[in-house]
Protein backbone atom coordinates (compact mmCIF):
# COMPACT_ATOMS: atom_id res chain seq x y z
CA UNK A 1 0.00 0.00 0.00
CA UNK A 2 1.34 3.60 -0.74
CA UNK A 3 2.42 5.80 1.46
CA UNK A 4 0.15 8.80 2.39
CA UNK A 5 1.51 11.51 3.92
CA UNK A 6 -0.12 15.08 4.23
CA UNK A 7 1.07 17.68 2.41
CA UNK A 8 0.75 21.40 4.11
CA UNK A 9 -0.39 24.07 1.50
CA UNK A 10 -0.17 27.20 1.95
CA UNK A 11 -3.85 28.77 1.77
CA UNK A 12 -2.49 30.90 -0.86
CA UNK A 13 -1.58 28.04 -3.20
CA UNK A 14 -3.69 28.42 -6.50
CA UNK A 15 -4.92 31.76 -5.72
CA UNK A 16 -3.82 34.75 -8.06
CA UNK A 17 -2.83 37.80 -6.67
CA UNK A 18 -3.78 40.81 -8.12
CA UNK A 19 -1.38 43.40 -9.09
CA UNK A 20 -1.21 46.14 -11.65
CA UNK A 21 1.74 48.07 -12.64
CA UNK A 22 1.89 51.30 -11.06
CA UNK A 23 -0.91 50.59 -8.90
CA UNK A 24 0.03 48.22 -6.22
CA UNK A 25 0.62 44.73 -5.91
CA UNK A 26 -0.15 41.91 -3.75
CA UNK A 27 2.18 38.96 -3.00
CA UNK A 28 2.82 35.81 -0.61
CA UNK A 29 4.58 36.85 3.12
CA UNK A 30 6.04 32.92 2.27
CA UNK A 31 6.60 30.69 5.32
CA UNK A 32 6.11 32.14 8.67
CA UNK A 33 5.98 31.38 12.32
CA UNK A 34 3.46 33.47 14.58
CA UNK A 35 3.08 33.14 18.07
CA UNK A 36 0.55 35.32 20.08
CA UNK A 37 2.14 36.57 23.25
CA UNK A 38 0.01 37.84 26.06
CA UNK A 39 2.04 38.57 29.31
CA UNK A 40 4.24 41.02 30.77
CA UNK A 41 6.65 42.19 27.87
CA UNK A 42 9.51 41.82 29.41
CA UNK A 43 9.48 38.15 29.82
CA UNK A 44 10.03 37.57 26.61
CA UNK A 45 12.21 40.47 24.78
CA UNK A 46 15.14 38.93 25.89
CA UNK A 47 14.95 35.40 23.95
CA UNK A 48 13.23 36.75 20.95
CA UNK A 49 15.71 39.14 20.84
CA UNK A 50 13.49 42.29 20.14
CA UNK A 51 11.82 44.40 22.44
CA UNK A 52 8.11 44.02 22.66
CA UNK A 53 6.52 47.68 21.94
CA UNK A 54 4.80 49.12 24.87
CA UNK A 55 3.37 52.16 22.92
CA UNK A 56 0.08 51.10 21.26
CA UNK A 57 -0.33 50.59 17.76
CA UNK A 58 3.59 50.35 17.05
CA UNK A 59 5.70 47.43 16.07
CA UNK A 60 9.41 46.78 16.02
CA UNK A 61 11.50 44.59 14.09
CA UNK A 62 15.06 43.36 14.24
CA UNK A 63 16.32 41.06 11.07
CA UNK A 64 13.90 38.66 10.08
CA UNK A 65 11.83 38.72 13.62
CA UNK A 66 9.05 41.87 14.44
CA UNK A 67 6.83 42.31 17.50
CA UNK A 68 3.51 43.63 17.05
CA UNK A 69 1.26 45.58 19.76
CA UNK A 70 -2.47 44.37 19.22
CA UNK A 71 -3.31 45.06 22.58
CA UNK A 72 -1.95 46.13 26.19
CA UNK A 73 -0.80 43.34 26.86
CA UNK A 74 -0.95 41.26 23.47
CA UNK A 75 1.55 41.01 20.94
CA UNK A 76 1.81 38.88 18.17
CA UNK A 77 5.47 37.82 17.44
CA UNK A 78 6.56 37.12 13.49
CA UNK A 79 9.44 35.33 12.28
CA UNK A 80 10.49 34.45 9.22
CA UNK A 81 10.87 30.00 9.81
CA UNK A 82 8.29 27.84 8.49
CA UNK A 83 8.38 25.93 11.81
CA UNK A 84 9.83 28.10 15.05
CA UNK A 85 9.92 24.99 17.08
CA UNK A 86 12.65 25.90 18.73
CA UNK A 87 11.55 29.49 19.24
CA UNK A 88 8.64 27.65 20.53
CA UNK A 89 10.30 25.89 23.24
CA UNK A 90 12.50 28.48 24.20
CA UNK A 91 9.87 31.14 25.11
CA UNK A 92 7.91 28.03 26.90
CA UNK A 93 10.45 27.52 29.06
CA UNK A 94 10.91 31.00 29.76
CA UNK A 95 7.64 31.26 30.88
CA UNK A 96 7.28 28.10 32.73
CA UNK A 97 4.89 29.23 36.22
CA UNK A 98 4.52 32.70 34.69
CA UNK A 99 1.09 33.95 34.40
CA UNK A 100 1.59 34.32 30.54
CA UNK A 101 -0.19 32.78 27.63
CA UNK A 102 1.69 31.99 24.31
CA UNK A 103 -0.14 30.00 21.36
CA UNK A 104 1.40 29.11 17.93
CA UNK A 105 -0.51 30.35 15.03
CA UNK A 106 1.75 29.79 12.85
CA UNK A 107 -0.60 28.23 10.51
CA UNK A 108 -3.95 29.75 11.58
CA UNK A 109 -3.00 32.77 9.40
CA UNK A 110 -1.70 34.00 6.33
CA UNK A 111 0.36 37.36 5.45
CA UNK A 112 0.45 39.73 1.93
CA UNK A 113 2.19 42.52 1.25
CA UNK A 114 0.72 44.98 -0.46
CA UNK A 115 2.78 47.43 -1.78
CA UNK A 116 2.74 50.28 -4.06
CA UNK A 117 2.51 54.04 -4.89
CA UNK A 118 -1.46 53.66 -4.59
CA UNK A 119 -1.59 51.25 -1.72
CA UNK A 120 -3.48 53.43 0.74
CA UNK A 121 -6.60 53.39 -2.01
CA UNK A 122 -6.64 50.35 -2.64
CA UNK A 123 -6.70 49.16 0.89
CA UNK A 124 -9.14 52.21 1.91
CA UNK A 125 -11.59 49.97 -0.54
CA UNK A 126 -12.17 47.90 2.64
CA UNK A 127 -10.58 49.51 5.78
CA UNK A 128 -11.87 52.40 7.30
CA UNK A 129 -8.90 53.34 8.37
CA UNK A 130 -6.82 56.92 8.11
CA UNK A 131 -3.79 55.39 5.93
CA UNK A 132 -1.95 58.75 5.36
CA UNK A 133 1.74 58.46 6.45
CA UNK A 134 0.97 61.54 8.54
CA UNK A 135 -1.33 59.81 10.67
CA UNK A 136 -0.38 56.06 9.86
CA UNK A 137 3.45 55.81 9.82
CA UNK A 138 6.03 53.34 9.27
CA UNK A 139 6.18 51.13 11.89
CA UNK A 140 2.39 51.54 13.10
CA UNK A 141 0.44 48.73 13.63
CA UNK A 142 -3.29 47.16 14.51
CA UNK A 143 -5.87 44.92 13.92
CA UNK A 144 -8.72 46.05 11.86
CA UNK A 145 -11.14 45.36 9.01
CA UNK A 146 -10.73 44.23 5.30
CA UNK A 147 -14.46 44.59 4.41
CA UNK A 148 -15.79 42.03 6.22
CA UNK A 149 -12.21 40.05 7.00
CA UNK A 150 -10.41 41.01 10.18
CA UNK A 151 -6.46 41.78 9.68
CA UNK A 152 -3.70 42.66 11.43
CA UNK A 153 -2.12 45.47 9.30
CA UNK A 154 1.43 46.79 9.51
CA UNK A 155 2.73 49.89 7.32
CA UNK A 156 6.66 48.04 7.28
CA UNK A 157 7.43 50.81 4.29
CA UNK A 158 6.09 54.82 3.43
CA UNK A 159 4.43 52.56 0.02
CA UNK A 160 3.56 49.03 1.60
CA UNK A 161 2.07 47.58 4.37
CA UNK A 162 1.66 43.65 5.42
CA UNK A 163 -1.60 42.31 5.83
CA UNK A 164 -2.07 39.29 8.34
CA UNK A 165 -5.15 37.80 7.51
CA UNK A 166 -6.95 34.10 9.02
CA UNK A 167 -6.25 31.20 6.24
CA UNK A 168 -10.23 30.86 6.08
CA UNK A 169 -10.34 34.33 4.84
CA UNK A 170 -7.22 33.97 2.64
CA UNK A 171 -9.28 33.98 -0.77
CA UNK A 172 -12.32 36.72 0.48
CA UNK A 173 -9.57 38.95 1.37
CA UNK A 174 -7.48 37.99 -2.21
CA UNK A 175 -10.46 38.25 -3.84
CA UNK A 176 -11.52 41.36 -2.30
CA UNK A 177 -8.55 42.99 -3.39
CA UNK A 178 -8.35 42.26 -6.81
CA UNK A 179 -12.10 43.80 -7.49
CA UNK A 180 -10.62 47.03 -5.26
CA UNK A 181 -7.25 47.06 -7.87
CA UNK A 182 -10.41 47.42 -10.95
CA UNK A 183 -11.46 50.47 -8.95
CA UNK A 184 -8.26 52.29 -8.25
CA UNK A 185 -7.34 51.95 -11.56
CA UNK B 1 -20.47 56.07 10.95
CA UNK B 2 -19.16 57.03 14.49
CA UNK B 3 -15.56 57.87 15.57
CA UNK B 4 -14.92 56.45 18.55
CA UNK B 5 -11.55 57.24 20.63
CA UNK B 6 -10.63 53.67 22.14
CA UNK B 7 -8.86 54.72 25.34
CA UNK B 8 -6.63 51.52 25.39
CA UNK B 9 -5.30 52.70 21.04
CA UNK B 10 -5.33 56.09 22.38
CA UNK B 11 -6.98 57.39 19.16
CA UNK B 12 -10.08 57.42 17.30
CA UNK B 13 -11.14 54.87 15.38
CA UNK B 14 -14.32 53.99 12.37
CA UNK B 15 -17.46 52.59 14.87
CA UNK B 16 -17.07 48.95 12.81
CA UNK B 17 -14.43 48.17 14.85
CA UNK B 18 -16.56 47.82 17.82
CA UNK B 19 -19.19 46.23 19.69
CA UNK B 20 -21.34 47.69 21.92
CA UNK B 21 -21.58 45.90 25.08
CA UNK B 22 -24.86 47.41 27.45
CA UNK B 23 -24.85 49.55 30.21
CA UNK B 24 -21.84 50.02 32.53
CA UNK B 25 -20.78 50.25 36.25
CA UNK B 26 -23.83 47.42 37.03
CA UNK B 27 -22.02 45.68 39.70
CA UNK B 28 -22.59 42.02 39.96
CA UNK B 29 -23.75 41.74 44.48
CA UNK B 30 -20.98 40.15 45.88
CA UNK B 31 -22.85 37.87 47.31
CA UNK B 32 -25.55 36.44 44.91
CA UNK B 33 -26.68 34.18 47.10
CA UNK B 34 -27.55 36.43 50.20
CA UNK B 35 -29.96 39.23 47.86
CA UNK B 36 -33.56 38.75 47.59
CA UNK B 37 -35.11 37.61 43.91
CA UNK B 38 -35.93 41.10 43.04
CA UNK B 39 -32.14 42.60 43.87
CA UNK B 40 -31.10 39.37 41.98
CA UNK B 41 -33.76 40.60 39.20
CA UNK B 42 -32.57 43.97 38.62
CA UNK B 43 -28.98 43.35 38.68
CA UNK B 44 -29.85 40.88 35.88
CA UNK B 45 -32.45 42.64 34.01
CA UNK B 46 -33.33 46.41 35.27
CA UNK B 47 -31.31 49.27 32.92
CA UNK B 48 -31.58 52.73 33.13
CA UNK B 49 -32.43 52.92 29.21
CA UNK B 50 -31.90 57.07 29.74
CA UNK B 51 -33.11 59.70 26.91
CA UNK B 52 -29.78 61.29 27.29
CA UNK B 53 -26.43 60.93 28.44
CA UNK B 54 -25.51 57.25 29.36
CA UNK B 55 -22.36 55.46 30.64
CA UNK B 56 -21.92 52.37 28.50
CA UNK B 57 -19.70 49.66 27.81
CA UNK B 58 -17.48 48.69 24.42
CA UNK B 59 -15.52 46.37 23.09
CA UNK B 60 -12.80 47.42 20.43
CA UNK B 61 -13.02 43.99 18.94
CA UNK B 62 -11.73 44.32 15.93
CA UNK B 63 -8.82 46.36 17.29
CA UNK B 64 -7.11 45.67 20.44
CA UNK B 65 -9.84 43.42 21.41
CA UNK B 66 -10.46 45.91 25.27
CA UNK B 67 -14.21 46.59 26.22
CA UNK B 68 -14.16 50.26 27.82
CA UNK B 69 -16.75 52.64 28.72
CA UNK B 70 -18.02 55.79 27.06
CA UNK B 71 -20.22 58.25 28.01
CA UNK B 72 -22.53 58.97 25.14
CA UNK B 73 -25.15 61.13 24.55
CA UNK B 74 -28.56 58.50 23.45
CA UNK B 75 -30.15 61.20 21.67
CA UNK B 76 -27.48 62.84 19.80
CA UNK B 77 -25.49 59.72 19.76
CA UNK B 78 -22.45 62.34 20.63
CA UNK B 79 -19.58 60.61 22.66
CA UNK B 80 -18.70 62.92 25.37
CA UNK B 81 -16.08 60.47 27.19
CA UNK B 82 -14.31 57.52 26.80
CA UNK B 83 -12.25 55.66 29.50
CA UNK B 84 -10.45 52.26 30.39
CA UNK B 85 -12.71 49.43 31.93
CA UNK B 86 -12.51 49.60 35.72
CA UNK B 87 -12.03 53.32 36.00
CA UNK B 88 -15.07 55.14 37.51
CA UNK B 89 -17.39 57.61 35.53
CA UNK B 90 -15.79 60.94 34.78
CA UNK B 91 -17.99 63.81 35.98
CA UNK B 92 -18.23 66.21 33.23
CA UNK B 93 -19.63 69.06 34.72
CA UNK B 94 -23.09 68.43 33.46
CA UNK B 95 -24.69 66.70 36.71
CA UNK B 96 -25.11 63.27 35.13
CA UNK B 97 -22.34 61.98 36.84
CA UNK B 98 -24.87 60.68 39.17
CA UNK B 99 -27.51 59.86 36.78
CA UNK B 100 -28.47 56.11 36.08
ZN1 LIG C 1 -8.42 49.72 21.02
Amino acid sequence: MADRIAARRSALEGLALPSSAGLASVTDVGVAARFLYRGAPELVAGVFGVELPTTPLRANARLERAVLWLGPDEWLLLTAKADDSTLSATLSNVLHGKPASLVDISHRQVGLVVSGPRVEALLNAGCPLNLDVAVFPVGMCTRTILAKAEIVLWRTAGDTFRIEVARSFAPYAVAFLDEAMHGIA
Amino acid sequence: MLLITCPYCRMARPESEFHYGGEAHVARPAEPANVSDAEWAAYLYMRANPKGVHAERWRHIHGCGRFFNAVRNTVSDEILATYEAGMSRPDLGDGTKDAR
